[in-house]
């Protein structure tokens, strides 16, 4: 699911201008699976998969698979249709250093959300 | 040519709030029976003009709608800079009753989404023989905070944008943009700690958990209405109280937490059988 992120984010010159002031680098986790996004003014500069020994990251998003899938359908269900709705249930966690997610929410919630689109493509 | 003006009349109102001066931006349209709405956290009564614009409801309610000290385009009270921005359920209650007052309103028919929502049951508990009747939007005995609310107003981070950042996924996802986008929009304008401060009341001082058993609904009618996307209210939350209570309530589909804003077309088609109930009373 996560190849197609630097495509979908990237191609898309609004939430680029939204997160123009993005640089940081956080980790995707599917499970056991970790995933690093690095992003450079906005977009996507690099994808790379794990697993890793020193992973460099900022903050971190972490749920099962099965909760994942369910997010990244085109149209949810509900309960799963937002990252605070999945960590409001405890099925989602956010961690690390959450400042650069913080104040960039609306970007990071369309930029992890952006699969939802790339399954209708 | 004509301005195409609205229907909804904006005054300021002066009056003494919770002991202090306080004036207030208060909008309406209609005529009939008094309905005086509350705006959710960190927002103000802009959320209401889906309703004011609608005749189908102005053409037997008189639609009111306040911002609440501290939003839209009420002042905080003087002195504000020296004191943090905190809501509690008895300042809550008392401004709704002051208010109804400073406008002479005879048992209104008081509806409040999310902390509106919470607050009608407080109403009902404290002074049930103030109002026609309640209505609860969004309403639940209680919702625990889910995220560091610290987050909301800090100076290293854009509070308008942090605001409407954790507000976005109460929307439903089936919500039409512009709806959603507007719903957004009033949270980027909160001023700095307000929502904050509101959430002080929803998420600590407001649990009405335990009074719940307390409230009677034969004093007041209560009805309630949630859209099935909303996550912070439930509709398990709001099913709970109505059930507690006996009173009705009804999941409104492809809605959220911000009905009134998010789709007022599909909310208003929602709500207009609950205000035929009402005028039947």
């Amino acid at each position: 699911m996560l190849e197609t992120l630097a495509n979908l984010v990237n191609a898309d010159a609004n939430l680029v201008r939204r997160g123009r002031f993005v640089d940081t680098t956080f980790m995707i986790a599917i499970d056991d699976a970790d995933t690093l996004i690095r992003i450079r003014e906005g977009r996507i500069a690099s994808v790379t998969r794990g697993p890793f020994i020193t992973p460099d990251y900022s903050f971190a998003v972490r749920a099962p698979r099965d909760v994942w899938d369910k997010f990244w359908q085109p149209l949810p269900p509900r309960g799963f249709t937002d990252i605070f709705a999945l960590v409001k249930q405890k099925l989602m966690r956010v961690e690390g250093d959450i400042h650069p997610f913080m104040a960039n929410l609306l970007y990071f919630k369309d930029v992890i959300a952006a699969p939802r689109r790339g399954t209708t493509q | 040519m004509n301005p195409r003006f609205e229907s909804i009349v904006g005054r300021y109102l002066q009056l003494d709030l919770l002991g202090k001066p306080h004036r207030l931006y208060v909008e309406e349209a209609g005529q009939g029976t008094p309905l005086l709405c509350l705006h959710t956290a960190g927002s103000d009564a802009r959320q209401y003009r889906g309703l004011m614009n609608d005749d189908r409801i102005t053409r037997n309610f008189r639609v009111i709608a306040f911002d609440m000290p501290w939003h839209g385009k009420s002042s905080p009270p003087a002195g504000w800079q020296d004191a943090e921005y905190q809501l509690t359920s008895r300042d809550y209650v008392r401004m709704i009753v002051e208010v109804a007052d400073a406008l002479g309103l005879d048992k209104p028919v008081a509806m409040g989404c999310s902390i509106g929502g919470r607050i009608v049951l407080h109403l009902a508990h404290e002074c049930p023989e103030r109002f026609g009747a309640l209505i609860g939007l969004e309403s639940a005995a209680f919702t625990a905070p889910y995220y560091d609310l610290s987050w909301l107003n800090r100076p290293d981070v854009h509070g308008g944008m942090v605001c409407a950042g954790v507000v976005s996924g109460l929307v439903a996802p089936t919500a039409p943009a512009e709806g959603r986008w507007e719903t957004l929009w009033h949270y980027m304008q909160s001023g700095p700690g307000v929502f904050k401060g509101d959430l002080y009341f929803y998420m600590i001082d407001g649990d009405i958990r335990g009074k719940l058993g307390e409230i009677d609904i034969k004093r007041c009618p209560m009805f309630f209405l949630t859209g099935e996307y909303d996550y912070s209210c439930t509709a398990e939350g709001t099913l709970a109280v109505a059930e507690r209570l006996g009173a009705e309530a009804v999941i409104m589909k492809d809605l959220g937490h911000f009905p009134m804003s998010e789709n007022p077309a599909k909310f208003n088609d929602y709500l207009l059988p609950v205000l035929e109930k009402i005028r039947a009373l």
